[in-house]
């Protein structure tokens, strides 16, 4: 399980491994948003939760297609699925690998993303807080819809199409604890509920993705 | 002699052929009652107006918006334990028609919107909970669309059924919680224990409800039909041309 | 033809979007259903004939 992890991460830290990809995409979503609602501070700092949250989801989504596409056409994933280790446990470790690539840089951007779009000072620490309990689940959801197209050519577009319903709870509390947190109110309830969520889908999905796994190598 | 003797695709089509004149001809009877009654002889609400007849389309297409989606669950589950393929056919048939009702329950809410709460459409929990099931089921037809070989579509929408249902159950909490809505409760008495509805609105609509129930068994009957012989007629011809 | 009121354009609206998207898939289905039947028997009786 290690190796499979370190060599996940080597491969992606790699030139061409798409580290950093998602992250400079976060970047430009953010920057991009005060060019398209206009630059009044007091609206951005309305929104800047949202629109964090919005683009770490979107930065995610992106890089989802390279979580298992690769393997799949180099074969990789058939030596996986006979391998003694479990397929469910070889999926949680890309869905991990997929985090520390993708979703931990995402966090640790935030802040800094916050204080370009005017995020108030109460908002910071709910912030930080919301993307580092969401985004795992945001990896181990995305590793199912990989699972779940990965067999089918052009699937990219298909695989937004079905991660973006899925995304939706995770969403609503996790923006929610960032507004709130923002808002200066009290944001432990949604953070509880979105901490739930993702320990319920990093323990439940990769069942469910390994399962769609198997029906598409067989 | 069991229920399961009609996974059988013929057995299956025989039955389905059987009771098909019935029940379209329930489905016709019941909507043109229901829909004639609630139309031309139902009064005006004092509030409403006469916008309270949209219930009528309204009430019963989410209604069966969310139970076509409660079947796709059923017979996907099915398909996955006891693979049989009238099964996933059935899901894979009535997932159209799901999308279709939850369209036409958008629609009316939009359109009685409009003049009773000022806006076509709100952030309103129930409202954005429908607008999520358009998405799922628009993702499990297009998952269908896109999946070569028919078992392994099957297999795969039935999973994203299983794993679809739980993240709308969960959508519908989350959203209850990011919003407290606009619209009124439920109007169907079974989830609320009694009538929320008086008497007069409420017989045209339980037999609208009933109309809508057998329109969409119809149609499930009849296209589930339309797949068995589409799959039927592949298998052949891949077999006629291994053969040549 | 029952007085509708002010909102006769919102009743008949919706009641018109409804009925015409219930027939279209009506209509849609009949036509799929017939077509796959042809092309059935077409296979069938190919192999037999």
């Amino acid at each position: 399980m290690i190796a499979l992890l370190r060599r996940d991460l080597m491969l992606a830290f790699r030139a061409g491994g798409g580290f950093g990809l998602g992250l400079a995409f976060f970047l430009i979503v953010t920057v991009l948003v005060p060019f398209s609602v206009g630059p009044q501070s007091d609206l951005l700092a309305t929104i800047a939760p949202g629109v964090l949250w919005l683009g770490a989801l979107l930065a995610c989504l992106l890089s989802l297609d390279r979580l298992l596409a690769l393997d799949f056409e180099d074969g990789t994933l058939d030596l996986l699925a006979t391998a003694p280790l479990p397929l469910e446990a070889a999926l949680s470790v890309k869905a991990l690998s997929h985090w520390l690539t993708t979703g931990l840089p995402l966090v640790l951007a935030a802040p800094l993303l916050g204080v370009m779009l005017n995020l108030a000072p109460s908002g910071y620490l709910w912030l930080v807080a919301s993307l580092g309990l969401g985004t795992p689940a945001l990896s181990a959801i995305g590793a199912f819809g990989a699972a779940l197209t990965v067999g089918i050519k052009r699937g990219g577009l298909l695989m937004s199409l079905l991660v973006l319903p899925l995304y939706v709870p995770t969403l609503i509390f996790g923006a929610e604890t960032a507004r709130r947190g923002a808002m200066g109110l009290d944001a432990t309830t949604p953070l509880i509920l979105l901490a739930g969520i993702t320990f319920g889908t990093i323990a439940l999905m990769p069942f469910a993705s390994a399962a769609v796994l198997r029906m598409t190598l067989r | 002699m069991s229920l399961w003797e009609y996974a059988n695709p013929v057995k299956f089509l025989g039955l389905s052929a059987r009771v098909q004149p019935f029940v379209w001809g329930g489905a016709g009877l019941c909507l043109a009652v229901g829909l004639l009654w609630g139309f031309f002889a139902t009064p005006d609400d004092y509030r409403q107006g006469s916008t309270v007849k949209i219930i009528y389309l309204h009430v019963p297409a989410a209604l069966m918006a969310i139970n076509a989606w409660f079947m796709m669950l059923v017979a996907s589950l099915i398909w996955l334990i006891r693979r049989h393929h009238v099964s996933a056919l059935a899901a894979k048939a009535a997932a159209p028609v799901g999308i279709l009702m939850t369209v036409i329950a958008l629609i009316t809410g939009a359109i009685w919107g409009q003049p009773m709460w000022g806006t076509w459409w709100a952030w309103d929990p129930r409202l954005t909970s429908f607008l999520i099931l358009f998405l799922f089921y628009l993702g499990y037809i297009a998952l269908w669309e896109a999946v070569e070989d028919p078992d392994t579509a099957a297999d795969l929408t039935a999973v994203l059924c299983l794993v679809g249902s739980v993240f709308a159950v969960l959508s519908r909490y989350a959203v209850k919680f990011w919003n407290q809505g606009l619209h009124q409760g439920t109007s169907v008495p079974l989830a609320t224990g009694g009538r929320t509805v008086s008497d007069v609105f409420f017989y045209p609509l339980l037999i609208s409800m009933i109309g809508f129930g057998l329109l969409f068994l119809a149609l499930v009957l009849y296209r589930t039909g339309t797949e068995i012989r589409l799959r039927r007629a592949r298998a052949l011809l891949a077999r006629s041309e291994r053969g040549a | 033809m029952p007085d509708l009121g002010k909102y006769a354009a919102e009743v008949l609206a919706a009641y018109g979007v409804s009925l015409l998207l219930l027939a279209g898939l009506v209509v849609l289905s009949l036509r799929k259903g017939r077509k796959a039947r042809a092309t059935l028997a077409e296979v069938e009786g190919r192999k037999h004939g």
